[in-house]
């Protein structure tokens, strides 16, 4: 039993010390990055934009969220910025939540990301600097095709939610704290309900997973347009157009980058002329209509 | 019926033949001596009737209807299986309790319990290790495994006792307690014994027949007193004498 | 997180994996002896198969059960998707196979002669698997551990067919990774504590068991 106990106490031992190695690098190792694709680069035929010699291999970090980079948005604008500028974004694509927080340690250059809220007490506590309107999406109220509830004429977002939770219709709601989430409770308070019991089911994923979850579950739930276009599910817009479903995206540097003049260009191309335009366009071939619409202002 | 009867038996690994038996008769409560230099085919001639080992060809009768025992599957065999006790060289001691290793023959074959605790210790009376009962069986001394190993074939009073060089990593002590177990337990329940050793004294102090077999096939088979006196063959009296290269 | 979540979200853990193992282990330890024991004809392909499968990618399970399970797959009728039910059904594919392979190699690692022994004696098929089983049962406990260690601290399947559902299908591995996802590294830290700590009880427990049969065994 002796030897038993000191071989335990042991690897207890090494097992906080690594533990303690591994906590102090915690955040990159779980964020999935993503390197510009090989066409980001400019064809060689191309005399080269002049971009300013020293910034040859900058490189820059954008902290975003999921909806960025999954509806495709970062694809049709990066490339373009890195022809002009000659500097290179590594995308860090994640919650909202976990995107402020990379921010706030130092972690990433730039933010570009959709709650309101969070952004201002980021710039408020001092982690931000510049922080600039940049576009907004929708949120539609989303659900099965036979409408338990029967939302789909009611107009406000705040009296269908409402409803659903009358009728304890099932709902799905992402409970991962990130934008579309936290517009989701703000309905919710706004309508003055507590959301709780079965029907309402928190997926704690994002929200790919989560419109697959309703979906499969028959259920409702709130879901930014650009995702709800990219995926091809049996649930339908049954609420849209309403004021409090807008979602305004913003962009803000990160106070402690040691590149602010790297991200300083990275924000004026995102509201200058080109980005707006290509936020404007972006979506219309594959959906018809724009994804995001552009609405760039300094706040 | 009475006998133990093997015919038509070869076996070959690749495509040498290691033993070719056309025909051997076993009588009941007889004990045979198998002798032979090593690599003769001795133990594949036991481990076959053992039913360890599949032949090209071959059939076994065991005091009762004769077997094919080429296409024989283990479940099929089970009958004849459980008629036989065997002993190997090198006991191997499951890790549990001697008297669990002496008791599961018995326990395979689904006896009552209090006749089992008889029998185990009846057996291990015989084989003079009955203190040892609790202890384990990994535990034990080559000599006392090996009765043990013994205690454990015999307590399921089988009718044919295969003996696979028993004794012959034992030291003198061991050997002569052996040795008396097995003739004791040969003279009171008339079973068949099988038993090959390189030890020829032991085989001339033991055996009614012995067999001499050699590269794979039986040469020689006599009365042990004239296998001994009156070898037959050339290569029998090398081998008894000690001429012979093994 | 609420201490409560906490508590219900590890007992949750441990309900998933502790019936995952043991339906694995009724279905992977016979399977394994008999691999072990027995050559037949396709022998070597089984063996091929289920060393592959004891490597299977989670995900790629969590994919699979997850279109089985769909209510537009073949068993959606069952309305079995983001239940606990569907992450122990995953958690049996991905740990049978583990429980068989090394089951079989601690089969195969006793000597034959203690197969020799236990057919000398007279055991039926059922019994010899019973007797080498027990004779084993040192490496199959090991596997064993292993097998709970993958469960308990696998994430892409379960988060797949589980769908990570508060109060319903979460688990703490699941958790870790939405702590992490929405900024609270210290809470998916601490969970990663706990993750780690019954791990290592767990195989602390079955190793005070494998050390006790070795030192029994040499006394």
């Amino acid at each position: 039993m002796k030897v038993a106990r000191t071989v335990s106490s042991f690897f207890l031992l090494s097992l906080v010390l690594l533990l303690a190695a591994c906590s102090s690098t915690p955040s990159l190792s779980t964020a999935t990055q993503q390197v510009p694709a090989p066409e980001a680069s400019p064809p060689a035929s191309q005399p080269a934009p002049a971009p300013a010699p020293s910034a040859e291999n900058k490189e820059i970090v954008l902290a975003t969220t999921t909806s960025t980079q999954d509806s495709g948005l970062l694809d049709a604008l990066l490339p373009e910025f890195q022809k002009q500028s000659g500097i290179t974004v590594k995308v860090i694509a994640v919650g909202t939540g976990q995107a402020i927080k990379l921010g706030e340690e130092g972690n990433s250059d730039v933010l570009l990301v959709h709650s309101r809220k969070a952004e201002e007490e980021f710039v408020t506590k001092g982690f931000g600097i510049n922080a600039y309107d940049v576009m907004y999406n929708q949120f539609y109220i989303v659900g099965p095709a036979d409408d338990p509830a029967g939302i789909k004429d009611v107009q406000s977002a705040k009296d269908a939610m409402s409803r659903i939770a009358e009728k304890q219709a099932s709902f799905v709601s992402r409970g991962d704290d990130s934008g579309t989430d936290k517009k989701e409770k703000s309905i919710w308070s706004e309508a003055q309900i507590k959301p709780e019991g079965s029907w309402y089911i928190s997926s704690g994923q994002g929200m790919g997973e989560t419109l697959q979850m309703a979906d499969e579950k028959r259920a409702y739930t709130l879901t930014d347009e650009a995702t709800f276009l990219s995926r091809k599910l049996n649930l339908e817009v049954l609420v849209q157009g309403d004021k409090s479903l807008l979602n305004p995206y913003g962009i803000i540097q990160v106070k402690s980058s040691t590149k602010p003049e790297e991200g300083m260009q990275l924000i004026q191309f995102f509201t200058g002329e080109i980005g707006q335009k290509l936020i404007g366009e972006f979506g219309k071939e594959t959906y018809g209509k724009g994804l995001f619409v552009p609405d760039a202002k300094k706040r | 019926m009475n006998r133990v009867e093997v015919r038509n038996l070869q076996v070959s690994y690749g495509n040498k033949t290691v033993l070719a038996v056309e025909h051997a008769s076993f009588e009941r409560g007889r004990f045979y001596g198998i002798v032979g230099p090593s690599g003769a085919g001795k133990s594949t001639l036991l481990r076959v009737i053992n039913l360890l080992e599949k032949p090209a060809s071959g059939s076994l009768q065991l005091f009762g209807d004769e077997t094919d025992l080429t296409s024989l599957s283990y479940s099929k065999g089970l009958p004849l299986q459980r008629k036989m006790g065997f002993v190997a060289q090198k006991p191997s001691m499951f890790h549990a309790s001697v008297y669990e290793n002496v008791s599961l023959g018995l326990r395979y074959r689904k006896r009552e319990k209090a006749e089992i605790q008889m029998l185990v210790q009846e057996a291990l009376d015989l084989v003079e290790l009955s203190h040892l009962a609790d202890q384990r069986a990994n535990t034990l001394s080559g000599g006392e495994a090996q009765r043990i190993a013994l205690a454990r074939a015999l307590v399921i009073k089988p009718k044919l006792l295969l003996l696979d060089e028993p004794t012959a990593s034992l030291d003198p002590y061991n050997i002569s307690i052996f040795e008396r177990v097995i003739q004791t337990f040969h003279r009171q329940t008339n079973t068949t014994v099988l038993m090959i050793t390189h030890n020829l004294p032991q085989a001339r102090r033991l055996a009614q027949t012995c067999l001499f077999v050699n590269k794979g096939r039986i040469v020689e088979w006599a009365d042990t007193d004239a296998f001994f006196n009156r070898p037959a063959c050339i290569e029998l009296q090398d081998f008894v004498s000690g001429r012979m290269i093994c | 997180m609420m201490t409560q979540d906490v508590w219900e979200v590890i007992w949750l853990s441990l309900q998933v994996t502790t019936v995952s193992v043991l339906i694995g282990m009724l279905l992977g330890i016979p399977t394994g002896t008999f691999l072990g024991l027995y050559t037949f004809r396709g022998k070597r392909l089984v063996v091929a198969l289920i060393y592959t499968c004891m490597g299977l990618p989670p995900v790629l399970v969590g994919v699979v059960v997850y279109m089985l399970l769909s209510r537009y797959g073949p068993l959606g009728a069952l309305g079995l998707l983001f239940t606990p039910e569907a992450m122990i059904i995953a958690q049996i594919v991905l740990v049978t196979p583990i429980l068989a392979g090394l089951t079989m190699s601690a089969v195969q690692a006793k000597e034959r002669a203690y197969w020799e022994t236990a057919k000398s004696l007279g055991a039926s098929p059922v019994q010899m698997m019973l007797t080498i089983v027990k004779e084993a049962r040192g490496g199959i406990w090991s596997g064993v551990a292993a097998a709970y260690g993958r469960a308990i601290s696998e994430v892409g399947a379960v988060m797949l067919v589980g769908g990570n559902i508060e109060h319903h299908t979460r688990v703490m591995t699941t958790a870790i990774i939405l702590e992490t996802r929405t900024g609270n590294f210290t809470a998916g830290l601490q969970l990663g504590l706990v993750l780690l700590a019954i791990s290592f009880l767990f195989n602390s427990f079955l190793m005070a068991g494998v050390l006790n049969q070795m030192r029994n065994g040499r006394r």
